[in-house]
């Protein structure tokens, strides 16, 4: 842990830092449109002039407008501070039931998120001990799951919205199945793999005891399986949060991240989008972290981590 | 109960179809085994000692004569629970303690709870590791595991014990104790058992029938009853009646490799 500590927090600096440098050659052309309408000089004169100007270069005629880069109302890029103080005003300023807190929106998504990842799983699973079990699905299923992942979600998840409209399935569950649909993969893939993993001597050995295929499943091919499922289940619940968040864009939805990521760019908040952004990241990052955790404890308890 | 053989094989054959045409793995074989004994086959890679021990457990099937355990046939024995059989990996699973992977073919065959905690009981005492009940599998040895998995074999009630170089991968000194666990165990129990290997100091310590085979195809080349007496301390191996059969199954080996 404490060897660890010093790379990451290296890299997070190197991280901020190319962040900071950025932002200056990114809204300087505002910044001097800002500082001309306010009167001040700016070399070339005129936005048109400065239109097809390097941005480098004009950082260079114009340092007295850097310091402006970094506290436009709607920059380009916003600067890491500025969409610090919008993650601490819309989280610990706001109350939860606003629809202006992050929290609110973070657990819109989340409810989703969380819904798609126990159906994706769930059947995921399902359709791992059909395979492992039926040579028939084994032939059948795996293409079709296979072909599922290479349709874009962006193309799919809109026709999934509409089409439930239609029969009067709205709000959470929609959702919910689009992220089951991306998470449901990489369960299936890593359970066929984990329920296929005992050796030939352990099931030859099930046989000498005269075992049923119940129980070979149950006492030998469910452990064994298990440190598969939870790598799976690492991919599977990012994939959720993804397939959650895709899931409101179509439809502009007025909740949850997805709805903040758009409305942030209908009305140009870019600060708003990348507290969105960075909130699903940690959402993103959480979530992995509480399987990794569960891993670890399941897999130590079991003697096989 | 009669007196015929626990183990009859009669003019076995097994061919293997592989992509290089058949392979011969078993031809010809023609052996019994009567109650109480204790067998070892022996003979290099490839001579087919490990597939007759699979065929007497049903775990592949003849393609040529016949053989019956128990007067009927390994797919029936198997069935009635009829033989305990040891690999030569433990093959102990990780989340299970010990005790609880001693209990694994009680519950699979559908022992109640209280019998299941007597026999596990029993069965540690058996192969000394009653201390070591609520231990997992990695906290011991490779030779207590090796134990642990024979104690699970014994722990339901097989008369006949299949054991296939159990002791293949422990070293020397662990294999030595075990052989004498195993002999002593043998007694007190009273079991069949049929055990494979390729060391020859420990088929002939260990066994009443030594049965010699060698490959291509794979055949039985001798059978030599053993004249040592049923009490066999280690230093047994040093007396002149042990070095005279450990040297007629030497012979036996070097025959059946032909001129090679």
């Amino acid at each position: 842990m404490r060897r660890s500590f010093f790379p990451v927090i290296v890299v997070v600096f190197a991280l901020i830092a190319i962040w900071y440098v950025a932002v200056v050659p990114m809204n300087i052309k505002m910044a001097l449109t800002d500082a001309e309408r306010s009167g001040m000089v700016v070399t070339p004169s005129g936005a048109k002039e400065r239109r097809d100007r390097s941005a480098i270069l004009l950082v260079a005629q114009n340092p007295f407008a850097i310091k402006a880069t970094f506290s436009l109302e709607r920059p380009r890029l916003p600067a890491p501070h500025q969409v610090t103080i919008e993650l601490w005003n819309s989280t610990v300023n706001k109350k939860i039931t606003s629809k202006r807190s992050l929290i609110f929106h973070g657990w819109i998504t989340l409810s989703a998120t969380l819904l798609g990842f126990a159906i994706g799983t769930g059947l995921g699973i399902l359709l791992a001990v059909g395979i492992v079990y039926s040579r028939a699905m084994d032939m059948s299923v795996m293409p079709w799951a296979i072909a599922s992942q290479t349709i874009p979600i962006l193309a799919i998840a809109p026709m999934i919205i509409v089409v439930l409209n239609s029969v009067g399935v709205q709000g959470l569950l929609p959702k919910a199945i689009i992220s089951a649909y991306l998470s449901f993969f990489p369960v299936v893939v890593g359970m066929v793999k984990g329920l296929r993993s005992p050796d030939h001597m352990q099931l030859d050995q099930l046989k000498t005891y005269n075992a049923n295929s119940s129980q070979g499943f149950w006492k030998l091919r469910l452990p064994s399986s298990m440190p598969y499922l939870f790598a799976s289940l690492k991919i599977g619940i990012a994939a959720s949060l993804v397939g959650a968040i895709v899931g409101e864009l179509p439809t502009g939805a007025v909740r949850g991240l997805g709805a903040r990521l758009l409305s942030g760019s209908y009305y140009g908040q870019t600060i708003q989008i990348w507290s969105a952004l960075l909130g699903a990241a940690f959402l993103a990052a959480s979530l992995v972290a509480i399987i990794g955790l569960a891993q670890r404890i399941t897999l130590k308890r079991m003697g096989m981590s | 109960m009669t007196n015929n053989p626990v183990i009859s094989a009669r003019d076995l054959s097994l061919t293997f179809e592989t992509n290089d045409g058949p392979v011969q793995a078993l031809t010809n074989i023609n052996l019994d085994i009567s109650k109480g004994e204790f067998v070892s086959f022996i003979g290099p890679s490839g001579c087919g000692k490990t597939t007759f021990l699979r065929v007497m457990a049903d775990l592949e099937q003849p393609t040529g004569g016949q053989i019956t355990i128990n007067d009927v046939s390994p797919a029936d024995a198997r069935k009635s629970r009829a033989y305990g059989y040891v690999f030569q990996a433990a093959g102990l699973y990780p989340w299970r303690t010990i005790g609880g992977n001693i209990r694994l073919p009680l519950e699979i065959m559908g022992y109640s709870k209280s019998d299941q905690a007597k026999r596990v009981q029993d069965v540690l005492k058996l192969v000394e590791l009653s201390d070591f009940e609520k231990k997992f599998p990695w906290q011991l040895s490779g030779g207590m595991q090796q134990r642990a998995s024979i104690a699970r074999a014994l722990a339901f009630d097989a008369d006949i014990l299949l054991m296939d170089e159990p002791f293949g991968a422990l070293d020397e000194i662990v294999r030595d104790h075990l052989n004498e666990q195993l002999l002593d165990l043998w007694r007190r129990t009273n079991k069949t058992i049929g055990f494979v290997t390729h060391s020859i100091p420990e088929a002939v310590y260990l066994s009443t029938k030594i049965v010699v085979m060698s490959p291509r195809p794979g055949r039985i080349s001798d059978i030599i009853e053993s004249t040592l007496p049923d009490e066999r301390p280690l230093e047994i191996r040093d007396s002149p009646e042990f070095i005279e059969i450990a040297q007629r199954v030497r012979e036996g080996l070097r025959a059946g490799h032909g001129p090679e």
